[in-house]
């Protein structure tokens, strides 16, 4: 029984089942009726012995399928090998799975491999080989594509993989057993296996095999682990990537991937390329525990470690760069954040000691270029990551320290890091529950003590000893002159209600007051100082409106003053623009605009994000929607006072931005500023609706939004998107038509640019957004009778 | 959520000037009106009825000088007074009399309150800071008898006593004196030898005001500062300090622990009244109704418990009561 060829080897491994093979040749006209009943039509009448071709030819080409498994019937079927010839295509197309099924069932494919594992350096063995290799990666398309996808339900690739997966860890286990009694063999025929199976995309099934028994076997035995370190390296080079990113994804712990890849990323480059750059600096879709796999391999062992020292280095090296930080997705520099995280958890004092050094470098210029980024959630990235690494290398020395409260998201990454378990994530909440729990211990405990219940006393504050001001013009000696602290401390408190009290003496002195206020500094640690002089300003403006948004336009340009200064202008008149457009009821709801807190735009609550909320909310109240709402409020109504006074607040603002100043700059360093500016034009713009100027404001700011459509930060362009949208709301959609077609053509094309091009997913989000508002008005323009 | 702070019982209005001194008298028998006695500013001493919450009588005995100490003796028809014309007088109240019946020179010019120890029927001891800048004089009363003349050491630099507390241990024993001074120092004195048995610094500003808890051998004193003290006695006569409370303002003008021992109130400088816990002074009120500095706190000496009344004068010509704890 011992064949020369494969074919024969392969008939010889069939006739050691349990049925003869005889069975095999009058089983097929058991059934010939059916069997031609799943024929398709062009085939039921060819003639038999043209059956091969034109069955492959009907079947796409697949004459290199159907072949060798016509031999391999006529092989096995030895003398009776003319028969088969007569056998019309339709008896075969149901004998040869049939065959299979038994064949795969009886487990005779785990024998097959293992005849190759014992053999070779045959000549021809190499062609044969791949042949095979060929066929049995492939069984289950050929089979799929032979029937037309009725085959039988073991050559569904769900379970051909793991069965294949299970044959895989048979041959491995005889190549153990023969290990063991002194035999040498190879395993590199099912590395071609597993290889090639990997790169048909089935890592997912045979794996989900492979990967817990070889943990199992190789974690006290050196020969299995041997067995394995030479089953991946013998993987060709061209299937190397997609076998080891399996196992990296699939592995249950770092340790685990040592065990199972041993040193294979210092001895192949392609293993090392895939690992420390396609894996972290290429892709990042990977989880965290992905991740951690990955980087805990790294450091499991001496060789490999200064890899996990140049990875941390290329790692730093992007994170450190300020054009990737400017061109990179968030999301992936999120996640080589928490590589360098994890990295820096795998450092020893002594690595860390000899890349002090460079280690300080690369975080002093990332954390510049994050600082310098618009977007608060890049700037927090670099703080933290920046925090970690301070931390990690000055041992004594003082260490950097941002105050920023850590993400959610991010905590569980540090959970998770090795050492850096329990301190950081669960068992600190732990403790604070346990904190309350037992200071509710001790307050029962007091009570039980002597009975007395305490009163509320959270009224119990400091006395202070001056008065508020009573009049608008003893707050601004009060604000300007007085060197009593306590003075003025109730004076900036006291300002907002006076105004809002008295107009008409406020209006006497509007631009005095918007001028103090703009350059009041906060003089004592006053808690919310800058909400108080913000809404005091708001007050100012509302109350007087043209002379103080002339006078605080024409400051948002002119020299010496702070990018902060600057952005509190942006910020009250965009306030002052809401609540001046807003309707008004009576005059006790009148500054409720400033004090509702969603409205805030303070900078310490992440503006960006609020203004975007803003033009959001407006969007979706524009979207039609089919569901039964609650029914509608009656608004107050009234006349807008924002209808005058719109141009006053917008058209100042857009004239000067290409003008830089010795010391302001908005097209060049001080891009945040403009990103803050081009949201205020959004909002003003939103709030513009329903005035007479909205036309010539559209206009405009569609041309302002065309001459800095291709800004490279991405928070100016979410706020041109931004613009475009209000836009698009705010002006009627026939003068839009008439007066703005231009533009508007010019700015669809860019959008769809954006939606394609950017990197950034809010950009996207927001340019598709602006696409569906313009399919919305063409259709409401086209349904509109003309 | 704690509840809120109660209001006050209700308010006494009329006293027409700053209040600082008041004195309950509720312990008579019915048909016997609980009465309140308060010292102004301006001199008068008001007589208010708790009842019809009205000003009974109003004593005019110290040359329209401030009362600033007010104390019964054995009920409400004998009063002592202590006014800033450095008198202290002796009124006669009984069957609507309003007599001065007798009156001591104390030649002192200080703020101190004078304090008052009835040691057997019919004899008290009163101290008063006396003429001399750091001297404490004690005289028997009603002879008007001086007991000792309580001296410093050369050279102690304690200046002026501010507060005064005349005690006397359970079971007979010698009545000592505690005595605040200017320095911050608390001394206490024995004053049959008229000798300091211990001394202790428990602020840095000058003391205010004590009270002494002569059962749990602890005290606690205020100061212009923002800490309360609270001292203990061993039995080595030693005071040593136990705790410090922190407040929120400066300035404690009056403290009074509850005779039952359970609560304490201080009047303080923030227009406040707070009220603690005294087994571990556990702040539990605080009581905001005046608009300016309270003066004098005072507890009423009910014989029903939830009678209880807190009595707060200050210096915006007001006084409150207050009914708080009284049912514990």
């Amino acid at each position: 029984m011992q064949g020369r060829e494969g074919g024969l080897r392969l008939c010889c491994c069939l006739g050691k089942g349990k049925e003869p093979p005889v069975r095999l040749g009058w089983k097929g006209p058991r059934s010939p009726t059916p069997a031609l009943g799943c024929l398709p039509p062009t085939q039921g009448t060819s003639r038999v012995g043209a059956a091969r071709g034109s069955s492959a030819s009907a079947r796409g080409g697949d004459t290199t399928a159907q072949q060798p498994r016509a031999r391999l019937l006529t092989a096995g079927r030895g003398g009776h090998s003319p028969q088969l010839s007569f056998f019309s295509p339709g008896w075969r197309l149901t004998a040869v799975p049939e065959v299979l099924e038994q064949f795969l069932r009886q487990g005779r494919l785990s024998a097959l491999i293992w005849g190759l594992c014992q053999q070779h350096s045959r000549p021809g063995s190499a062609e044969r080989q791949d042949a095979l290799l060929g066929r049995i990666v492939c069984l289950p398309d050929l089979v799929g594509n032979s029937l037309q996808g009725q085959g039988p339900a073991v050559f569904f690739p769900q379970h051909y993989f793991p069965l294949l997966g299970g044959a895989v860890l048979q041959v491995l286990h005889n190549v153990s057993t023969s290990l063991r009694g002194g035999l040498d063999c190879s395993v590199s025929f099912v590395s071609h296996i597993l290889g090639k199976v990997c790169i048909h995309g089935r890592q997912k099934e045979i794996l989900s095999v492979l990967v817990p028994q070889l943990t199992d076997l190789t974690k006290s035995d050196c020969i299995w682990q041997r067995i394995c370190w030479r089953l991946v390296e013998c993987v060709p080079e061209r299937w190397m990537e997609a076998v080891v990113l399996g196992f990296v994804q699939r592995a249950p712990g770092a340790d685990v991937l040592s065990r199972l890849l041993g040193n294979l990323v210092v001895k192949n480059k392609k293993a090392q390329f895939v690992v420390t750059q396609k894996m972290l600096l290429l892709q990042y879709s990977y989880t965290t525990a992905v991740l951690q796999n990955l980087l805990g391999y790294l450091s499991l062992d001496g060789l490999r470690r200064a890899l996990l020292i140049k990875v941390l280095q290329e790692l730093l090296e992007t994170w450190g760069s300020s054009s990737a930080v400017k061109h990179s997705p968030l999301e992936q520099q999120q996640y080589i954040s928490k590589a360098i995280l994890i990295c820096l958890s795998h450092l020893k004092e002594p690595e860390i000691e000899s890349c002090r050094q460079d280690l300080l470098t690369s975080m002093m210029e990332g954390v510049k270029c994050h600082l310098d980024s618009s977007l608060p959630q890049v700037r927090r990235l670099g703080m933290i990551v920046a925090e970690s690494i301070s931390s990690k290398i000055n041992t004594d020395g003082p260490v950097l320290k941002f105050q920023v409260k850590v993400v959610v998201k991010f905590l569980s990454v540090l959970a998770a890091l090795p050492r850096q378990q329990g301190s950081d994530g669960t068992d600190s909440f732990w403790l604070v529950n346990t904190d309350c729990y037992l200071t509710g211990f001790i307050v029962s405990h007091c009570l039980h003590d002597d009975d007395l219940i305490p009163y509320d006393m959270s009224e119990d504050k400091e006395l202070k000893k001056t008065k508020a001001p009573v009049y608008i013009r003893d707050c601004i000696e009060a604000l300007t002159g007085s060197e009593d602290l306590d003075k003025w401390e109730e004076a900036v408190k006291a300002l907002e209600s006076l105004v809002r009290k008295n107009p008409a003496a406020a209006r006497e002195v509007s631009v005095e007051l918007a001028k103090i206020l703009l350059h009041l500094e906060e003089k004592t640690c006053l808690e919310g100082f800058a909400e108080l002089r913000q809404k005091a300003q708001v007050a100012v403006l509302t109350t007087d409106p043209i002379p103080v948004a002339q006078y605080l336009t024409s400051q948002f340009y002119s020299l010496n003053y702070s990018l902060r200064q600057r952005m509190d202008i942006l910020d009250v008149l965009v306030l002052a623009a809401q609540e001046l457009s807003c309707p008004k009821g009576h005059g006790k709801t009148k500054h409720s605009g400033a004090q509702n807190p969603g409205t805030q735009l303070l900078p310490e609550t992440g503006s960006s994000k609020d203004w975007r909320r803003i033009v959001d909310e407006r969007i979706k109240s524009k979207t039609r929607r089919f569901a039964k709402g609650q029914s509608h409020v009656e608004q107050p109504s009234g006349p807008n006072e924002f209808n005058s006074l719109a141009g006053h607040f917008f058209f100042p603002l857009i004239q000067n931005f290409d003008r830089p100043l010795s010391t302001f700059d908005l097209l060049g360093e001080d891009h945040f500023v403009l990103g803050r500016l081009v949201h205020t034009l959004a909002v003003l713009m939103y709030l513009a609706v329903n005035t007479v100027a909205v036309t010539a404001m559209g206009k405009a700011l569609l041309e302002f939004v065309w001459a800095l459509r291709f800004h490279t930060d991405s928070f100016v362009r979410q706020g041109l998107l931004s613009c475009v949208s209000s836009v698009l709301l705010s002006v009627p959609a026939e003068r839009l038509l008439l007066d703005v077609t231009e533009e508007l053509l010019e700015t669809r094309s860019w959008l769809e640019d954006v939606v394609e091009k950017d990197p950034d997913g809010d950009c996207r989000r927001l340019a598709l957004q602006n696409l569906l508002l313009m399919e919305n008005l063409k259709k409401k323009l086209e349904t509109a009778p003309s | 959520m704690a509840q809120p702070a109660p209001d006050p019982h209700f308010v006494l209005r009329g006293a027409g000037a700053a209040v600082h001194a008041l004195q309950f008298s509720c312990g008579g028998e019915e048909p016997d009106v609980p009465i309140l006695f308060s010292g102004s500013e301006n001199g008068f001493i008001h007589v208010w009825n708790l009842k019809t919450h009205r000003v009974d009588a109003a004593l005019d005995g110290h040359g329209r000088k401030s009362v600033y100490w007010l104390k019964t003796m054995d009920g409400k028809a004998r009063l002592l007074s202590q006014g800033r014309d450095q008198r202290i007088c002796l009124w006669d109240l009984a069957e609507g009399r309003t007599s001065v019946t007798d009156s001591v020179y104390t030649e002192n010019v200080g703020f101190c309150r004078c304090s008052l120890l009835k040691v057997a029927q019919g004899r008290w001891l009163i101290a008063t800071a006396a003429k001399a800048l750091e001297e404490v004089q004690v005289l028997e009363l009603p002879s008007k008898t001086s007991v000792c003349t309580l001296k410093p050491e050369v050279g102690a630099k304690l200046g002026m006593p501010m507060c005064l507390k005349l005690w006397q241990g359970s079971c007979g024993s010698q009545p000592s004196l505690l005595a605040g001074y200017e320095d911050g120092s608390v001394l206490l004195w024995n004053l049959s030898t008229g000798e300091v048995l211990s001394q202790l610094i428990c602020h840095q500003e000058p003391v205010m005001s004590l009270d002494f808890d002569s059962e749990k051998a602890k005290g606690i004193s205020g100061s212009s500062e923002k800490v309360l003290s609270i001292w203990s006695l061993d039995e080595q006569q030693n005071l040593q300090v136990q705790k410090t409370h922190r407040l929120v303002n400066a300035g404690i003008s009056d403290i009074t622990i509850r005779p039952d021992k359970k609560i304490v109130a201080t009047a303080g400088w923030d227009h406040r009244i707070r009220i603690f816990g005294w087994k571990k002074l556990k702040p539990l009120a605080v009581l905001d109704y005046h608009t300016a500095t309270v003066h004098s706190v005072s507890f009423s000496d009910h014989k029903s418990p939830t009678d209880r009344l807190l009595a707060a004068g200050a210096k915006d010509h007001r006084i409150s009561i207050w009914s708080i704890y009284a049912q514990t």
